[in-house]
């Protein structure tokens, strides 16, 4: 070789080579476990929510599940879910009309208008505010919003949804932000200059054509949040009480289909009893809710997709 | 020379540079440019890489603001008017003054939005108007006949060539009178660069156009001036068959003649 380096035969003699191949085929193996760890969790759970609900719903019929009438420990039991899920859906809606206006908000402010600086500052601060746990908030909204709110509105209740929700959606204020945040700052900047070259004001570009190019991202992160509002426990069960009358007034205090199972699996239920199993359906509800809006989110950042 | 000769010639001056500084921080990126620009000729800025060309165009339509540590003295007259000027309003200069990018940047939207971008910001909305002007501003782009069918699909299914006659009829859309070019075909095939020349050879009847080119084949095709830019200077602005024939500068001819860039 005299003197020089041939990296051809370099290459060629260390072993490397095989070695490197038998060790990518070991982690693929590993990487493989690892995915079916969650996914065979996540059989099992549905596979467990299936089994104890069949056992529920030979007991009580589809009909009796989605009636008006919710009382589970009365001598003569109803399980009508309707006051859960219009509770469910009342919070969560609520949350939602805070969330989605302010999380946008926030987001376009910090991915097109803020100065790096300020934006680096404010992203980690709404991080802290996401690690928050609900307990705090929940506590927030009893004690803090519920009073204030009384004293604009005199017919609110101690407990009600109205305060549960609104907090719960500044809960999720910085999961949309943040996230949204996320999709717009992956746009390409190109686009932006190609925009503002034809004479676009910021806000122009910000509207029509970076909001557009992330709006599978924006969607993606309303579609989480909601998800995260229908599954909230704490807050609903501290604010909102346990009132299982069918009602469209939140001033009023109602259940979720969370805090009704934080309510049962507190003991109230005896194990084999139909209020046990009830535990079930509702979970199997709960699930069954938020995979259709995982596909409904699906659908829609697919049709509105603006790839780049 | 009478009055109005005079003011004739004074309104064929489209921009007028006058002793242009600018810092990238610390960084002076151009030194001292003074020249005029006149209407329908194609001025093209040829030099080596970094010696501030694109600098120098992102100038004219003020798109070199967007990055913070820019500082500039001096001034640019754009028909008479600094646009430096705190009155001059950014958005309306660059409305008259387009600008075609290096790389194809149409947006992720139809073959139809990105062209109707421009006059749907600037507040026209009848789709009448709108497939009008998609019609006119493609077929002056001469890419009207590959995309008519398919002005509803997506702009990312055109070829690299296909989606920078886009770009450049995206900027026709809103009528502008000046067009800057930042090396538009540097991305390109030969076969679409010699459609694009085509083309500019089309445009300067109505536009004009200042684009910078590294290729000086392409800017002895295409252009009536040519300014050679080293180090952030204009060593030599002159008629390009000057320029190409007889450079004043030892620099320029060195240049030309390919022994340095
Ligand atoms: N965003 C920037 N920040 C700092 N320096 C820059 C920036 N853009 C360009 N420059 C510097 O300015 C000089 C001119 O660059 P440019 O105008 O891009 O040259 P050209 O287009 O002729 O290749 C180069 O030295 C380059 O490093
Ligand atoms: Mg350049």
């Amino acid at each position: 070789m005299d003197g020089r380096i041939n990296i051809r035969e370099l290459i060629m003699k260390s072993a490397g080579g095989a070695l490197h191949r038998r060790a990518d085929r070991i982690v693929s193996v590993f990487l493989l476990l690892a995915a079916s760890i969650s996914i065979i969790t996540s059989i099992g759970i549905v596979l467990t929510l299936v089994t104890d609900a069949a056992h529920f719903f030979s007991e009580v019929s589809l009909r009796d599940f989605f009636g008006k009438n919710l009382a589970p420990l009365g001598s003569n039991p109803s399980f009508g879910v309707l006051p859960l899920i219009v509770g469910t859906l009342a919070s969560s809606l609520l949350a939602m009309i805070v969330a989605v206006p302010v999380g946008l908000t926030a987001a376009i402010y910090m991915s097109e208008f803020a100065p790096a600086g300020l934006r680096n500052t404010l992203k980690p601060m709404m991080e802290v505010l996401a690690g928050i746990p609900t307990i705090v908030y929940g506590f927030f909204a009893y004690s803090f919003v519920t009073p204030m709110l009384m004293k604009m509105l005199p017919g609110l209740e101690a407990k009600n949804v109205l305060s549960a929700g609104l907090v719960m959606g500044v809960m999720i204020i910085p999961m949309v932000a943040s996230l949204s945040e996320d999709a717009m700052n992956a746009v390409p900047t190109a686009l932006r200059e190609g925009a503002l070259a034809l004479g676009s004001t910021k806000l122009e570009v910000t509207l029509k054509v970076v909001v557009p190019a992330a709006i599978s991202g924006i969607i993606a992160s309303f579609i989480l949040g909601i998800s995260r509002a229908v599954g909230e426990t704490m807050i609903v069960v501290i604010a909102s009480g346990s009132s299982k009358k069918l009602t469209f007034d939140i001033m009023q205090s109602m259940q979720t289909m969370t805090s009704y199972i934080v309510e049962f699996t507190g003991g109230d239920a005896g194990s084999g009893t139909t209020g046990y199993y009830s535990l079930y359906a509702v979970g199997l509800l709960l699930f069954i809710f938020t995979l259709i809006m995982n596909l409904i989110a699906q659908y829609i950042s697919k049709k509105y997709r603006e790839a780049y | 020379m009478t009055s109005k000769a005079n003011d004739e010639r004074k309104s064929d001056i489209v921009y007028d540079v006058d002793n242009l500084n600018l810092w990238y921080g610390n960084d002076q990126a151009l030194r001292d440019v003074t020249l005029d620009i006149k209407r329908n000729e194609v001025t093209a800025i040829i030099g080596p890489s970094g010696c501030g060309k694109s600098t120098f165009i992102k100038t004219l339509n003020r798109m070199v603001e967007l990055i913070p540590i820019v500082r500039t003295s001096g001034e640019i007259y754009y028909h008479g008017n600094n646009i430096f000027e705190k009155t001059t309003r950014v958005e309306d200069l660059r409305t008259k003054v387009g600008m075609v990018f290096q790389k194809p940047n149409p947006f992720p939207k139809s073959v139809f939005e990105n062209v109707v971008y421009g006059p749907r910001i600037h507040g026209i909305k009848s789709r009448k108007v709108l497939e009008e002007i998609a019609e006119i501003s493609l077929k002056r782009a001469a890419l009207w006949d590959e995309v008519k069918d398919r002005l509803h699909d997506n702009a990312y299914g055109l070829s690299g060539g296909q989606q920078q006659r886009l770009c450049i009829a995206r900027v026709l859309a809103v009528e502008p009178e000046v067009v800057l070019m930042d090396e538009p075909t540097s991305a390109l095939d030969p076969i679409s660069t010699l459609k694009i020349e085509d083309l500019i050879h089309e445009l300067k009847q109505t536009y004009t156009i200042i684009i910078v080119t590294h290729n000086m084949q392409q800017a002895g095709r295409i252009s009536e001036k040519t300014a050679f830019f080293l180090n952030g200077e204009v060593i030599e602005y002159d008629r390009t068959e000057m320029i190409f024939s007889t450079p004043k500068d030892k620099r320029t001819e060195d240049y030309i003649t390919g022994r340095f860039g």
